[in-house]
């Protein structure tokens, strides 16, 4: 039994079919499931893809980064996490690196990403 | 007490119903031979021995061969006992029987893992033992950031208790990691998710107690 065989579970390999392919630099919709006391409710969470890490493990996660009120809120969401309900990418984005931590730094028109086509 | 012999895997993640992340250790335990059973009459205890893991056939000699072949098993590698051994589904434990997981362990069951920790080489006070250092590196102080201090009084006792902590060689000890929960069990792989971390490497033997 190999570590990697592991860390990669069965049951995950067949859930990442079920979501689009995304990257960072791509603005995506996260349905995200959440619990107060016993009731639940459905959040939806709308922001560019500023990294993803761990990629093909069962520990895979991804950060969003949304502005939200002139001040900017970042998630760090598990993408196996049976919370997350559904994730739709909303547009593609042309960036040239894997990490955009650099859109921290930046406002307004500069913190654009042009659009794939 | 029950158990069985198995191999450490390594670490990974699963979630629980609250939708939130457990980190866990990965053990491929069992299947386990039994290859002695110790009882009162003849050997003065209650115990039963289990042996994991096929040896090659180039290491296999004459006394570890005539050894199994009481039990009509292939040679092992690992041999543990466990003392007073107690299984309440399978009553009747007998020579060269093979115990798996699920004869053993139940999910959200606790448990002990038993193994020799990573080997740490000499190390300083501040990691052995936890101590603080010196605290400050200005005001002073010169090359003593990560000292003992002092380590008793003078001409009175003119010695060092015994059992002063001081540097020396961590780690590479047989440790017990008591209380782990199960997470999860794969029956047909012989795996068994347990919360939380394990002593030492991976691929090291480790024993699962009950």
């Amino acid at each position: 039994m190999s570590l990697e065989k592991i860390q990669m579970d069965k049951e995950n390999v067949e859930k990442r079919k079920n979501f689009p392919d995304f990257k960072s630099g791509d603005i995506i919709n996260v349905h995200v499931k959440i619990r107060e006391g016993n009731k639940e409710r459905i959040q939806q969470f709308q922001g560019t893809v500023i990294q993803r890490k761990s990629i093909r493990t069962n520990g895979e996660t991804f950060t969003i980064r949304k502005i939200s009120d002139s001040i900017a809120v970042e998630k760090i969401l598990p993408l196996f996490s049976p919370n997350i309900e559904k994730i739709d990418v909303i547009r593609k984005g042309k960036v040239r690196r894997a990490r955009l931590f650099y859109l921290r730094k930046r406002k307004g028109k500069q913190a654009k990403i042009k659009q794939k086509i | 007490m029950s158990g069985l012999i198995g191999k450490k895997i390594g670490m990974t993640s699963l979630f629980d119903d609250m939708g939130r992340i457990r980190p866990c250790t990965v053990i491929e335990a069992g299947p386990c031979t039994i290859t002695q059973i110790k009882d009162q009459s003849k050997d003065g205890y209650d115990a039963i021995q289990l042996s994991y893991d096929d040896l090659s056939k180039k290491k296999i000699n004459m006394s570890t061969s005539g050894h199994f072949k009481k039990s009509n098993s292939e040679p092992k590698k690992k041999i543990v006992e466990f003392k007073n051994f107690r299984n309440k589904e399978l009553k009747l434990l007998k020579l060269g029987m093979e115990l798996k997981l699920n004869d053993v362990f139940r999910e959200n069951d606790f448990l002990d893992v038993k193994s020799i920790s990573k080997g740490k080489g000499f190390q300083g006070v501040v990691k052995r033992h936890n101590f603080s250092g010196v605290g400050e590196s200005t005001h002073g102080q010169h090359n003593r950031l990560r000292a003992p201090g002092s380590i008793g009084a003078g001409s009175t006792p003119s010695r060092v208790f015994k059992g002063m902590r001081m540097g020396g060689r961590m780690g590479g000890k047989s440790i017990k990691q008591q209380n782990l929960k199960i997470l999860k069990i794969n029956d047909d792989e012989n795996l068994v998710y347990v919360s939380g971390s394990v002593p030492g490497y991976r691929n090291s033997y480790v024993i699962l107690e009950k």
